[in-house]
């Protein structure tokens, strides 16, 4: 499995499919890179205090207020750039808590099977098969309002994920030659789990990286929507997007079209290049 | 016992370890991860003890653990979810329960229905039109779709349909004073069942743009599922046969279609389980009065029992779900018998 090394440059070439498999994963990764850039340099990019209230409420865009300002006069456009900060940061660390819990379980899971993976399997499942945003929900509000909890929450929902994934994938691997090959010459199963399932299982995982990451930055809106992660004036999309609701019907739209655009945009960077990725990986194996 | 009805028994019996999972899952999150629920909730230390003494009755958490657990639950089968524990407290949450649930039952069924005419209708079209720009079009709008934040989608229905336009209701089941005498709690069912046509009409606009934004979003998984499904389908053998055999084109893409939708019925327990996470956001962005608004209000009285009851039973929602996709695969597959 020559893949995961050169994975990125197969991912830029174009293959023959409905929509350029290139283009997806070079739209999505744009995204995904300016949203990025925009969270380590907010302090630079953003015009304004973006919890500095002004006297100037309710402004449509204009060339001062790019995107307007809200009811008690904050600038849109600087709560939009720091707002990145936050849902960037909670779906990032409740990620990588996932995975470091999922996929070692998974591994061990698949590869020694018996009791413990049946066990496992069925409660992994059960997680699994339950709404993402009421079991986050039920975290949260036990937890309390914060970004911190919220990530745990979100860690909590995506350990299925990760574990099913590793689990199925590390059934297959089991029974490879190169398994068989290791095994026969005296390997232990610690050796084996680490040294030939783990790495094979590394370009899937980065296309559920990108496909759960994209699933999490929605959930963690919509926590956050409820009133469960920030509490004001920190900006965060979800948050504002809340905050401008009553104002949008009666015309001021821009309050909280824009940190909604956002929640959508990056999740669907995540998801284009996690469609192209997987794109990619099924062909591969083809 | 016919085999079917042995297939069905034993899947529901299959189902009870599911739901035993959950609710033991929901027990654990709830009540032995942060210590005292009840200041967890309440997030103040600040209360007289007598009084959180009282709170800590009402909630039954003054007993063991392990007599929470089965007392819990097995109150929770003969329908007494407890009671509420701030304002307005001493209220039994089933009563909430019973006025909630329906209103969440039918805009799910019309969300659902919508997904499903939306995405089996773009997944057919792109399947036959494979490789097209069409094609293209529809795989970009199923991952559109996917990511739409529903409160967004919500919110530009409601300015177009209802503010600019003026056609259709942005929040609410039905005009003040139109509701229909309660038989079922579905409105537009009751409303039929009752002949009354100004509820109905009401109650079915009302439904419209709820079921839309819920619709459209759950609508991509769909496109994608039976488009790969019925590019398959169409390559294979039977269906070259029925080209040899002359069969006009619309009728062959209708065989194809209907051997796709196989496959969708198994995904269709997951997808409603995700259906169950937007509503609560759906719920929230239209002001319906459902069990997903149901959990936001009482999460801002802090009301812990409520909450816990509304997930528990969300729990045993996803378990009947799964039970009933089993049911639908098993009457649509004569293969699957035991």
């Amino acid at each position: 499995m020559e893949l995961s090394s050169s994975l990125f440059g197969k991912l830029l070439k174009r293959t023959r499919t409905a929509i350029p498999t290139g283009a997806m994963f070079n739209v999505g990764i744009t995204i995904i890179l300016a949203v990025l850039l925009m969270a380590v340099f907010a302090p630079l990019i953003s015009p304004y205090d973006p919890t500095r209230a002004t006297p100037d409420i309710l402004k449509p865009p204009s060339s001062s207020h790019l995107m307007g300002t809200n009811q008690i006069g904050q600038d849109i456009l600087s709560r939009v750039i720091y707002g990145s900060r936050i849902i960037l940061m909670v779906v990032l660390s409740a990620t990588i808590i996932s995975m470091a819990v999922g996929i070692p379980l998974g591994i061990y899971s698949g590869f020694i099977g018996g009791r413990a993976d049946r066990t496992l399997s069925m409660v992994m499942d059960s997680i699994y098969a339950f709404p993402s945003l009421i079991l986050a929900i039920a975290i949260a509000s036990v937890l309390g309002p914060s970004p911190l909890n919220t990530a745990i929450s979100l860690a909590v929902v995506y350990i299925p994920t990760y574990y099913r994934m590793t689990r199925g994938q590390t059934l297959s691997l089991r029974e490879q030659l190169f398994v068989e090959a290791a095994r026969s010459m005296g390997a232990g199963k610690l050796y084996i789990m680490r040294k030939h399932i783990l790495p094979n299982l590394l370009p899937t995982v980065l296309v559920v990286f990108t496909l759960s990451a994209a699933d999490a930055i929605i959930t963690e809106a919509g926590l956050s929507y409820l009133g469960l992660s920030v509490t004001p004036p920190t900006p965060d999309w979800g948050y504002d997007l809340r905050a401008g609701q009553g104002y949008f019907t009666t015309g001021y739209w821009w309050i909280s079209f824009f940190p909604g655009l956002m929640i959508t945009l990056l999740a669907l960077g995540f998801a284009l290049v996690g469609e192209a990725m997987g794109e990619k990986i099924s062909i591969a194996s083809k | 016992m016919g085999s079917l009805a042995r297939y069905l028994v034993i899947r529901a019996l299959a189902i009870i370890p599911t739901i035993l999972i959950l609710y033991t899952l929901v027990f654990i999150i709830l009540r032995i991860l942060p210590g005292d629920p009840i200041l967890a909730v309440l997030g103040t230390k600040n209360i007289p003890p007598d009084q959180l003494e009282n709170l800590r009755r009402m909630a039954g958490l003054d007993k063991p653990l392990y007599i929470q657990y089965f007392s819990y639950l097995f109150n929770f089968l003969r329908g007494d979810f407890g009671v509420t524990i701030t304002f307005p407290s001493g209220v039994p949450i089933s009563t909430y329960i019973a006025q909630r649930f329906p209103a969440t039952l039918e805009l799910a069924i019309c969300g659902f229905i919508v997904s499903i005419v939306i995405g089996l209708g773009t997944g057919a079209l792109a399947a036959v039109k494979k490789g097209t720009k069409i094609d293209g079009a529809l795989k970009l709008y199923s991952i559109l779709a996917y990511v739409t934040f529903i409160p967004l989608l919500g919110m530009v229905l409601q300015y177009i349909f209802g503010v600019y336009l003026k056609w259709l209701p942005i929040a609410q089941r039905i005009d003040p004073g139109l509701a229909p005498s309660s038989v079922t709690g579905l409105y537009v069912l009751d409303s039929l069942l009752t002949a009354n046509w100004a509820a109905l009409r009401s109650s079915v606009l009302h439904l419209i743009l709820p079921s839309i934004t819920l619709g459209i979003v759950l609508s991509g998984a769909y496109t994608r599922l039976l488009r790969n499904n019925m590019v398959e389908v169409l390559s294979s053998d039977f269906i070259r046969s029925y080209y040899s055999r002359g069969i006009r084109e619309r009728k062959i893409n209708w065989y194809a279609l209907k051997n796709a939708f196989l496959p969708v019925v198994t995904y269709m327990g997951l997808q409603f389980a995700i259906l169950l996470g937007g509503m609560v956001l759906t719920e929230s962005t239209f002001s319906w009065p459902g069990m997903g608004t149901f959990i936001v209000e009482r999460l801002d009285y802090r009301d812990y029992t409520s909450i816990q009851a509304a997930i528990i039973f969300f729990a045993f929602i996803v378990g009947l779900i799964s039970l009933i996709v089993d049911a639908v695969y098993a009457l649509l597959d004569p293969r699957i018998r035991y």
